[in-house]
């Protein structure tokens, strides 16, 4: 059976909503989380059916789903089925001892920690509401609840940066020794508050993004770090005991599995079907307590599309995409150009079968090289 | 009607001055057409005439005045249907010539005085829109005074929105041009100054008799082409088709000729019968032959047949256009055409692109070159990069520009002039704040962007118009240009030696902005034969992937790159390298001192 062996639970509720964000978040309301989350496992009952008996990852994304009531998140992780990696991400003020021991006593193993920057006046441009010792508390107060699998969100190209700047926040991030990192360029949306306001700066980020990106990637591979996905590093496993510090909930939308999404906003894709829920908050109370499902919008993925889409996930990693299964997505004359070029190459993966993969270079061209290999 | 009883005139004015609103102010005060009927401006009959404001296609029509037979003759309005002006202006005895009472005199005022002047034409001056707030009629009438030589008190005064003064206009016509000559009892003779081609009748010659009288069904022949038809009905408009039996000497109208294209009748050709001809033809015809040329090539190159099928219908009804087939190694598949100029040039890509739904690239103007090889063979180039490489001279041709603008902007026009290798010939001050400047310049200086250039540094002050000024020997020379090694013909030019380093450079600054980067470094060259003048680089890109992608990203992910295919699909690929369709216009918009954009 392909049963759906990754969920993840979608957590809205935010202290405030920081300029930047185009997330579906709730400010406030701390009167409605636990509904929210009764409606969550209305939700998880009805569809209980598609997911596989044992999961391999269970993720809670927001929104903060650190900002959710103490005893209501404790409710929720103790209801939600188990899995072999629990990830929960975090903003770094919410993170306090007691938290850390709530979220360690409920089976999480893994924490993702939103620092973004270590700096406060770039901090204060993106209206986050955490210092930089925020961050490093926040750390500290995981460690010493014994997580060993912390990652750090950072963000770069943010309004008043500079590469001096750049180089600190890495600096900051490695000195606290986290197990992975995910580093994001800032995607302004257009017609956004934010935007209009940094409008001249944002182009000049804009321009300079490009020597930021290989500023990131060569400054974490030089400290060690595997690049295994475009905006992803981690610890490599030969430094960690063996272990494997891949986000493995995110490598499951990597590599085109299925996965249930669960929560305002959230979405799914089961068996050749994709469906996002509204993302209002009280039609979505509402509908799971009247029984029936939330509101969707659903859309079909024919398999040539899913195809398409294993290419254009599969090539983001540093791991090999096996040729077979999606041969028929593959334009030959766009892949002899790119190979040609030093973009792309064949590979054999770990079974010796066929496979292609992106070279250094290749990688931060991707989204132009799949276009290219893409038929 | 006896000859006497019977005036021929056309109104001509400056765009906008309000010369089809005059036109049809005549024919409701002459009963022609009654209130009721009125559609504005009838006399126009294209869409896009009416939105450019201008006429392409003249028509003639009668109205009755005080006992008077007056045939109103609608000439086209713009400098690049100057000889189809002059033709409807030899098919008269005199002219309207309507001035804007803000506005005043501009270019096209003069030319059209002038061609009227030419033509031995009686002028009756009008400053019209008297109306207006901003008017100004006493200093206007004394301006138009002066230009054609009348004191202000002969011109004028009317508002053609209002009415006012427009019978005095017609009394004027009446009094002060004078009746047709010719002699009705000798062979015929009938000038033809436009047809028109319907899709059921054909041919549709409008023309004025000048000697003896023709009938339906008679046989006649063009006598400079040679070309004999049948009349199948002959009449004229009032203001639409009234049949008739017989036009004689004097009068104006229209002759169905049956013909199926419009190029066996041309305008200025003579009609005269076939059983008892003319000795000698009316003076003055000849072949207008197109003066700018440019490729027209179809965005995607599956609709070759459709852009072919369209031109050959656009050419039944227009004689003056030329096109030939072409082969560009860039853009495929297209054709070389010939226009009387810019704005003939425009009206046919608008209309290709609008009444045939074609997606087209227009590849940067240029001039015809007659060119003399080192074996003493004489050949007419109308793409540069058919210019031969080994050349013994080669001629372009030049114009005589004429420019009104107010006096504070003569230094700029004259700048720019001279940027454009003009000659100064002329200044004149028309009032205290006006003047009249004349250069002779190449008109391959013109065809790019001098008029965006004169409007700009006039602020939209200066008027501007021209007449062809014959063949000059220049120092040409080819610039080619490579894109990633492999040259690009589409975009090749010719230029004066002189200015050939800066254009070039220029050329090269340009297309670095319009190609966007590629996996690879792409180099552009400019050059001259082997030689290169001017290069630039476009950096290979370093970054294109989006950052972050997840479950909930996929979808958008996913259509981003269909997008980023479909835009590659509209690219044209000249070797490796990808080159959007905008970038074959690079050549249009170069900074007129040559020197391209700064920028590093």
């Amino acid at each position: 059976m392909d049963d759906v062996r990754h969920l993840y639970v979608h957590l809205p509720f935010c202290a405030h909503r920081c300029g930047y964000c185009d997330f579906v978040t709730v400010v406030g309301r701390r009167g409605q989380h636990a509904a929210y989350v009764d409606a969550l496992l209305a939700e998880l009952t009805l569809e209980r059916d598609l997911l596989a008996p044992a999961l391999e990852t269970l993720f809670l994304g927001g929104g903060t789903p650190t900002f959710t009531e103490p005893a209501v998140l404790a409710r929720l992780l103790a209801a939600l089925p188990d899995a072999r990696e629990v990830t929960v991400e975090a903003n770094p003020e919410t993170v306090t001892p007691a938290l850390a021991a709530l979220l360690r006593e409920h089976g999480v193993s893994r924490v993702s920690l939103g620092a973004q920057s270590f700096e406060p006046r770039l901090l204060a441009t993106l209206d986050r509401a955490a210092g930089p010792d925020d961050v490093r508390r926040a750390v500290y107060a995981l460690r010493d609840a014994c997580f060993d699998n912390i990652s750090l969100d950072l963000v770069y190209g943010i309004p008043g940066q500079s590469a001096p700047d750049l180089d600190s926040d890495l600096a900051a991030a490695l000195a606290l020794e986290p197990e992975h990192l995910s580093c994001y360029e800032l995607e302004a949306k257009p017609g956004t508050r934010f935007t209009h306001a940094h409008a001249e700066e944002l182009a000049r980020q804009a321009a300079a993004m490009e020597g930021y990106f290989e500023r990131v990637v060569e400054t974490l591979i030089g400290a060690g770090y595997r690049w295994y996905e475009t905006a992803n590093f981690c610890v490599p496993a030969g430094h960690a005991g063996g272990r494997d510090l891949r986000a493995q909930h995110n490598l499951g939308y990597w590599r085109g599995r299925d996965y249930l999404g669960l929560g305002i906003g959230a979405v799914s894709t089961v068996a050749g079907r994709r469906w996002r829920n509204a993302p209002s908050l009280g039609s979505y109370v509402g509908m799971l307590r009247s029984g029936s499902r939330p509101r969707r919008e659903v859309e079909v993925l024919p398999p040539a599309t899913r195809r398409a889409e294993q290419v254009l996930l599969g090539l983001r990693l540093d791991e090999p995409l096996r040729l077979a299964p999606v041969a028929e997505a593959v334009d030959a004359a766009g892949w002899e150009r790119v190979e040609r070029l030093g973009l792309a190459e064949r590979r054999r993966d770990e079974r010796g079968e066929e496979a292609i993969a992106l070279t250094q270079r290749g990688r931060f061209l991707g989204g132009a090289v799949t276009a290219e290999v893409l038929a | 009607m006896d000859p006497a009883r019977i005036r021929n005139f056309s109104i001509i004015a400056h765009i906008d001055h309000g010369k089809s609103t005059l036109a049809d102010r005549i024919l409701e005060v002459t009963g022609t057409l009654s209130g009721r009927d009125m559609r504005e401006q009838v006399l126009d009959t294209m869409e896009l005439e009416r939105e450019r404001g201008i006429t392409i296609k003249a028509q003639a029509v009668r109205v009755a005045w005080k006992g008077h037979q007056l045939n109103l003759i609608d000439t086209p309005g713009h400098v690049d249907f100057t000889y189809e002006v002059s033709r409807s202006l030899q098919a008269c005895e005199g002219a309207v010539l309507v001035v804007d009472a803000a506005q005043g005199v501009e270019a096209q005022t003069v030319a059209n005085a002038y061609l009227a002047i030419e033509n031995n034409l009686e002028i009756v001056a009008v400053v019209n829109k008297i109306d207006l707030p901003q008017a100004d009629p006493d200093g206007r009438a004394a301006e138009l005074g002066g230009l054609i030589g009348e004191p202000p008190d002969r011109v004028l005064r009317a508002s053609a929105k209002t009415g006012f003064g427009v019978e005095a206009v017609l009394d004027a016509v009446v009094e002060r041009i004078p009746p047709p000559t010719g002699d009705p009892n000798t062979a015929s003779r009938a000038l033809v100054f436009d047809s028109s081609y319907d899709q059921y009748r054909g041919v549709v010659a409008f023309v004025r008799v000048v000697d003896g009288s023709f009938r339906a069904r008679e046989r006649l022949r063009a006598m400079a082409q040679g070309t004999r038809f049948e009349v199948e009905e002959l009449g004229f408009f009032s203001p639409t088709m009234r049949p008739a039996e017989s036009l004689a000497a004097g009068e104006v109208g229209y002759v169905i000729t049956g013909l199926k294209d419009v190029s066996r009748l041309r305008v200025g050709d003579t009609l005269t019968s076939e059983a008892s001809p003319a000795a000698a033809p009316l003076p003055g015809y000849k072949d207008v032959k197109p003066t700018v040329f440019a490729g027209l090539f179809p965005t995607d190159s599956d609709d070759y047949p459709e852009l072919r099928d369209a031109l050959d219908r656009l050419k039944l009804n227009d004689a003056a256009l030329f096109y030939e087939p072409e082969t560009s190694q860039a853009l495929g598949f297209g054709f070389r055409c010939g226009f009387l100029g810019l704005l003939h040039m425009e009206i046919v890509r608008e209309r290709l692109e609008r009444e045939f739904d074609l997606d087209l690239i227009v590849t940067a103007p240029n001039v015809a070159y007659q060119v003399e090889t080192p074996t003493g063979e004489i050949v007419e180039v109308h793409n540069p990069a058919d210019m031969p490489s080994d050349v013994e001279r080669v001629e372009e041709p030049y114009i005589k520009a004429s420019v009104i603008v107010p006096k504070e902007f003569v230094g700029a026009v004259m700048e720019l002039c001279n940027e454009r290798r003009g000659r100064f010939d002329h200044m004149e001050y028309l009032s205290e704040q006006r003047v009249h400047l004349t250069y002779e310049l190449p008109l391959g200086e013109i065809v790019l962007d001098f008029y965006d250039q004169l409007k700009s540094r006039t602020r939209g002050y200066a008027s501007f118009d021209y007449d062809l000024a014959g063949f000059r020997e220049g120092s040409l020379v080819r610039v080619d240009v490579l894109v990633g090694g492999e040259p690009v013909d589409a975009l090749s030019l010719i230029v004066h030696r002189e200015g050939a380093y800066a254009r070039g450079r220029a050329l090269v600054e340009r297309l670095r902005e319009e190609i966007p980067r590629q996996f690879f470094d792409v180099p552009i060259q400019a050059a001259i034969g082997s030689r290169v003048i001017a290069r630039e680089t476009v950096k290979a890109k370093r970054k294109d992937v989006l950052a972050k992608c997840y479950g909930g990203d996929i979808t958008r992910k996913r259509k981003l790159l269909e997008r980023q295919k479909a835009g590659k699909k509209r690219m044209k690929q000249v070797g490796a390298v990808e080159v959007p369709q905008e970038a074959f216009l690079a050549v249009l918009n170069l900074n007129e001192d040559g020197g391209g954009r700064r920028g590093g």
